[in-house]
């Protein structure tokens, strides 16, 4: 069926044959590390608005300790590069883990390399995230908190009934653009060995040599999650908009 | 901010508490803690700041170069030019640069020796060494995202005062110089300061192809005296130094730009 395209392309034919998915082929390879890239952004993106959203509370409700301590970690996170921050909580962690539990007398454990992916890109995404909510909570205007005080609503109905609904349209660019970041930082973990999709690419492409092919074949496969989760966003917004005056 | 309401805002109970947590921490961290690699690895971490500072500011300046043009063919060129620069907008930002760099060096880096011509040419002993290619590819991922900066930065100088220029009889090119150019860079300026900040963020990844930056002497401390936080702890305050002189060179840029602004 293809013959007439692989007469006109040479190259083409291997390349194929080199992205199948059964053994011989590494296809599987990529698609696995493309869905542990996956499990990890979830993950990561997850914690992040945990945090962000405990972040953001506090550095507007927060006592001053708080909000310093806050803008402590959302500056030093927003200015260090990912990968040292990830060298750093991934050997922090782990020792601090260990000797904590040899304090209560177990055995040291190995850290999954999905567990400390998860939780060293959450704490990066958690800054980004605790600015983002901040500025969607700020531009929600004051009368709508006072009327919800005037009703006698306590502060977590208000949250839960004006606040989140109000602020998410406007948040939700900023967390669609947080997400895409940590689809492609969950490439930095590579670096500390993590087989994901672009170190999985790196194998495949270093014992084959088409790194055409393979690269290629990954940035497609990057491309591919970043678009359709860029449709999903702008549905999620679109439904959040409804009822509201366009700017 | 005036010096006195400066005084002001740090001389409060709790942020001297804090201020001299933070001094004892780092007294702390200086005493106890291992420093005695740091003459050995002095000269080599010098050169491996240079080389970070350098290809920050050589793949910003390309790259900004290039984002110019990007963002005008998606703001005001025909279809023809704005189609294959939104596409290279989306590739780049929906790709992670790390794969990007390995693409430029493995591939790219890969076909160039088959080529007898390009052996032989002048440019061979710079096409040899890996560092031609981090520039480029951190050039090339800079003018990605900074070509969508540019393209909202283009968009949003209204309309009437490029035909106030044009009814003032200037050409093309005088409109884009004078006028254009100067309000849209001044609109986009918070955005590059910010993602100038990004960008320095990224040069640590050229240490995986063998480009010797400040990230890759503190990885070589690592391996060769199996100290792991100290280095790792000198490296973030290295680049978090170099991200405040950033972030104060973009607020004086902003300063002089928005002279003679309303508002």
């Amino acid at each position: 069926m293809l013959d007439w395209l692989y007469a006109l392309w040479p190259g083409l034919e291997a390349s194929v044959s080199l992205l199948a998915l059964e053994p011989p082929g590494w296809g599987g390879n990529l698609l696995r590390g493309a869905w542990a890239s996956l499990q990890i952004a979830l993950g990561a993106f997850a914690l992040g608005l945990v945090i962000g959203t405990f972040g953001a509370l506090g550095k507007l409700h927060g006592g001053p300790v708080t909000r310093d301590l806050l803008s402590v970690y959302t500056v030093v996170v927003r200015a260090v590069p990912e990968l040292i921050l990830i060298l750093i909580l991934y050997y922090a962690g782990t020792d601090i883990l260990n000797q904590a539990l040899q304090a209560m007398g177990q055995r040291p454990v190995e850290i999954s390399g999905v567990v400390a992916g998860i939780a060293v890109l959450g704490i990066v995404q958690g800054a980004y995230a605790t600015e983002v909510l901040r500025g969607a909570i700020q531009s929600v205007p004051r009368g709508q908190h006072e009327a919800a005080r005037a009703y006698g609503m306590g502060s977590v109905q208000t949250l839960r009934r004006v606040t989140f609904p109000a602020m998410l349209p406007l948040a939700l660019p900023g967390l669609s653009n947080l997400w895409l970041i940590a689809t492609k930082d969950t490439a930095l973990l590579a670096i500390v060995g993590f087989a994901e999709l672009t170190l999985e690419t790196r194998q495949a492409a270093g014992s084959t040599r088409a790194y055409f092919t393979f690269f290629l074949a990954a940035g497609a496969l990057y491309l591919m999650m970043t678009l359709l989760s860029g449709r999903i966003f702008g549905w999620i917004e679109a439904r959040y908009r409804r009822g509201q005056v366009r700017q | 901010m005036t010096r006195a309401r400066l005084a002001q805002e740090i001389l409060v109970p709790h942020r001297l508490v804090m201020i001299a947590v933070a001094i004892g921490l780092v007294v702390w961290a200086a005493m106890a803690m291992r420093w005695d690699w740091i003459p050995r690895y002095y000269d080599l971490a010098l050169q491996g700041l240079w080389r970070t500072i350098w290809l920050l500011a050589l793949s910003c300046l390309f790259g900004f170069m290039l984002a110019v043009p990007l963002g005008l063919a998606q703001a005001a060129g025909p279809r023809i030019l704005a189609a294959p620069a939104r596409a290279f907008c989306t590739v780049i930002r929906g790709t992670p640069i790390l794969l990007q760099l390995w693409l430029i060096y493995y591939g790219v880096g890969s076909l160039f020796p088959q080529f007898p011509w390009v052996r032989e040419s002048e440019l061979w002993p710079y096409l040899r060494q890996a560092w031609p290619y981090a520039l480029l590819a951190l050039s090339l991922s800079f003018a990605g995202y900074e070509g969508e900066v540019m393209r909202g930065a283009f968009k949003s100088v209204p309309g009437g005062q490029l035909e106030a220029a044009r009814s003032m009889g200037m050409g093309r090119f005088a409109i884009f110089r004078r006028i254009w150019f100067p309000q849209a860079l001044q609109r986009a300026l918070p955005t590059l300061g910010g993602e100038t900040v990004l960008q320095l963020k990224a040069t640590p990844l050229v240490a995986t192809i063998t480009v010797v930056d400040i990230y890759a002497v503190a990885s070589r401390v690592r391996q060769d005296t199996f100290i792991i936080y100290e280095p790792l702890l000198l490296l973030a305050v290295i680049y978090m130094m170099i991200a405040g002189l950033l972030a104060l060179m973009f607020k004086l840029l902003e300063h002089r730009f928005n002279r003679g602004m309303v508002g």
